[in-house]
């Protein structure tokens, strides 16, 4: 924890370099556009420690260096107008917009879906709180006489900047891909988790109970450490469509799982359309560690995400299951990453994808082994649903293995929702849509069982949503 | 048609077109309440066609006319028509992996009977059903069809049949694939649904099924139509000369 952060003396400059102004001025809301006075600023209003500051420039820099990636959907990449983008907002100012702002379709979805008064205005960007307090109150109590650490981004690195700067940029230095590098440069938000040696966290943690706004942001960061032999379920999201007038979400998040550790990450997310949804997502875990994501991507123009495993100490274990729901217009680029380093070291990747109407699934996986890595086992499932004439999808499964004795497994199927399935549910006397929904809700099944009950739930009354209507 | 009783299921001038091939060439049947007909005919005649044909299989075009308790249903979609009341058994069962046989059966039951019907008494009901046809009521949470036997399928259409209870069921070569011991709880479970008043015809290859569930009506089937119609002894003649000595029917004219 003593170590000094690599990069904590780079950048200092940038006050005097760029000529950043006035400290006192009271600056909630930056400007259009990236820079490094936008930059500067945040990580002013934040009083962030010099470190990270410095670490904000920097990441700028690599992004503004860095080409756009030349593979994915470049044409959809390529029209993200940077310029254009409010790169922070301070949550009092998110709290600004009037309910009647709100798209009527995205209203009338969460009518739909039943969600509360109260939650529906907090999705909707209308409220900065969604009012769970009572519930998160007895949350709290249980964690605090756990030691466990619970916190938003920014109260994290204040609180505990120790463990903030031992693991931040660790998993995902900000060269790793333009978007993780635009995030390191001026994220805001997320979650911070810490769970002490032994502990096991009993309910998943959800950033619904940290009720606050920025978990809603648009480049939220996000690290959890599970120390030895500790356990923990963290959910992100959740399946209610969250409207954002802005275009690009590309949120950071890093898991370490020491020795022994058991992470589980479930994420269900559901952007409203105009969105361009760039994650990056990875994890180590060390000797004996498991870690598990669970990754469900609806809504969206475009999802480029690909959770990895870095698989580090042996007889470590990583799993990705993983469903993508593309729609007219949309396209889900979604995969995993299994790098076995380690001898001994397990994996499994489940990727579910369905295509409807003109939607478009990628999956891009990669599994490595280094040479070395004797007696390592990994699976890949592609599952892959078309439903109507347009419908996409491709697989781009990678495999770079250099040790002769490893057990590689890889299955791709692609079906189309079938005539003959149809007829026969129809003929039981279920209507056309009933029988499709049915389909499509026994094809993600191996995703939703694993989901909890109440997620379960809102997922395929969503998937209902997204049903509705379809022609054949 | 007997002009005293309305049939309880009736189609005439029945031809079906898979694209521009013609299957069925032209098919009248009146099957009168509480009666049990068979079907039987070499493979490849076309009778499985009809049968799928006349439960409105999209990729299938029907001509001619269909009634169900004298209402017309020539029209209807197949969901519609299974809401009034007609049931296929499938030749060959199609799997639905991810969804239970217990999740699928109670959404069709409801479909089918226009109400919900609580998860306790819809639970009840389905192990009743279940013992019936001598199955573990495991089963009832397995996908449906998904990785089931030959026998295992055949057995969960005639469950299908038993708990929607259908006004009438074309049971396409339910038979087929079967032990003796499967057969004969097979066939229980067709004679029970006759008693409690489903009409039934039965499309078969062989004679087998025929040993066990006792039709009052026999029409030979071949090169799409019916070529010769007669009582229970005729299923007895077919099974020892074969098919070869019925002659085809002559081509409907003018139907």
């Amino acid at each position: 924890m003593s170590a000094p952060h690599p990069l904590a003396d780079l950048g200092q400059d940038y006050v005097e370099r760029y000529g950043f102004h006035d400290p006192e001025q009271a600056v909630f809301k930056a400007p259009k556009g990236l820079s490094h006075e936008v930059v500067e600023m945040i990580s002013r209003i934040k009083n962030e420690p010099e470190w990270m500051r410095a670490f904000r420039h920097k990441a700028l820099d690599i992004f503004l260096a860095k080409p756009m990636p030349t593979w994915g959907n470049t044409e959809m990449l390529e029209s993200i107008n940077f310029d254009e983008i409010t790169y922070y907002l301070r949550s009092t100012e998110k709290s600004g917009r009037s309910w009647d702002e709100v798209p009527e379709n995205i209203k009338r979805t969460f009518d739909r879906l039943g969600i509360p008064e109260a939650e529906r205005k907090f999705l909707a960007g209308v409220t900065a709180q969604y009012e769970s307090e009572v519930v998160y109150h007895s949350v709290k109590e249980e964690l605090t006489r756990q030691g466990v650490i619970f916190l938003d981004m920014d109260s994290g690195l204040r609180e505990h900047p120790d463990i903030v700067k031992r693991f931040f940029g660790t998993v995902i230095p900000p060269a790793d891909n333009k978007f993780a590098a635009l995030n390191s440069a001026v994220w805001s938000g997320g979650s911070f988790i810490y769970v002490p040696p032994h502990t096991e966290v009993a309910i998943p943690l959800q950033a619904y109970f940290r009720i606050n706004a920025e978990n809603m942001g648009q480049f939220e960061r996000t690290l959890i450490i599970a120390d030895e032999g500790s356990k923990v379920h963290y959910i992100e999201g959740c399946t209610a469509p969250v409207y954002s007038s802005n275009s690009l979400h590309a949120a950071v998040v890093e898991l370490v799982a020491l020795k022994n550790a058991r992470i589980r990450y479930t994420t269900i997310q559901n952007w409203s359309t105009n969105v361009y949804n760039l994650v990056t997502k990875r994890a180590v875990a060390h000797e004996g560690a498991t870690v598990e994501w669970v990754d469900g991507n609806l809504g969206s123009r475009l999802t480029m995400k690909y959770p990895a495993v870095i698989l580090k100490g042996e007889r470590a274990h990583g799993e990705v299951l993983s469903i993508a729901f593309a729609g007219p217009g949309q396209h889900q680029d979604a995969g995993a990453k299994m790098i076995h380093l380690a001898p001994n070291t397990t994996s499994q990747i489940t990727s579910k994808s369905i295509s409807k109407d003109g939607g478009r699934a990628t999956y891009r996986g990669l599994v490595k082994v280094r040479k070395g890595a004797k007696g390592c086992k990994t699976t890949v499932e592609c599952d892959a649903l078309l439903i109507g004439d347009n419908a996409r999808t491709d697989t781009y499964p990678t495999m770079e293995v250099d040790e002769d004795e490893v057990r590689v497994e890889h299955e791709a199927r692609v079906s189309k929702l079938g005539d003959e399935q149809l007829f026969y549910l129809r003929s039981r006397g279920l209507s056309e849509d009933a029988a499709r929904l049915m389909i499509v809700n026994g094809f993600i099944e191996p995703f939703v069982k694993e989901l909890p009950m109440e997620y379960a739930v809102e997922l395929n009354r969503l998937i209902a949503l997204e049903m509705e209507g379809s022609v054949g | 048609m007997s002009e005293s009783q309305t049939p309880l299921f009736a189609c005439s001038g029945v031809r079906v077109w898979v694209g521009e091939k013609e299957i069925v060439k032209g098919v009248d049947l009146a099957v009168p309440p509480g009666q049990v007909h068979a079907i039987m005919g070499p493979n490849g005649s076309g009778k499985s066609t009809l049968a799928a044909a006349l439960m409105g299989h999209p990729a299938y075009t029907l001509e001619g006319r269909v009634f169900l308790d004298g209402e017309e249903i020539t029209e209807l979609s197949p969901d519609e028509k299974a809401r009034k009341g007609l049931f296929l058994a499938f030749q060959y069962p199609v799997a639905v992996p991810g969804v239970t046989v217990a999740s699928f059966l109670r959404a069709a039951v409801t479909a089918v009977r226009g109400r919900e019907v609580s998860v306790r008494d819809f639970r009840k009901e389905l192990l009743v059903r279940m013992e019936e046809l001598e199955m573990d009521a495991a089963f009832a949470s397995r996908y449906l069809n998904d990785g089931f036997s030959g026998g295992e399928k055949k057995r969960l259409e005639v469950l299908q049949l038993r708990m929607l209870q259908p006004r009438f069921a074309l049971l396409d070569e339910t038979d087929s694939g079967l032990d003796i011991d499967a057969l004969k709880v097979v066939a229980g479970g067709i004679n029970a649904a006759v008693a409690d008043g489903t009409g039934v015809l039965l499309v078969t290859h062989y004679q087998r099924l025929l040993n066990y569930v006792r039709p009052d009506v026999v029409h030979v089937f071949m090169d799409g139509r019916i070529a010769r119609s007669g009582g229970p002894e005729l299923a007895l003649e077919l099974e020892a000369r074969g098919y070869d000595w019925v002659a085809p029917a002559a081509p409907a004219g003018g139907a």
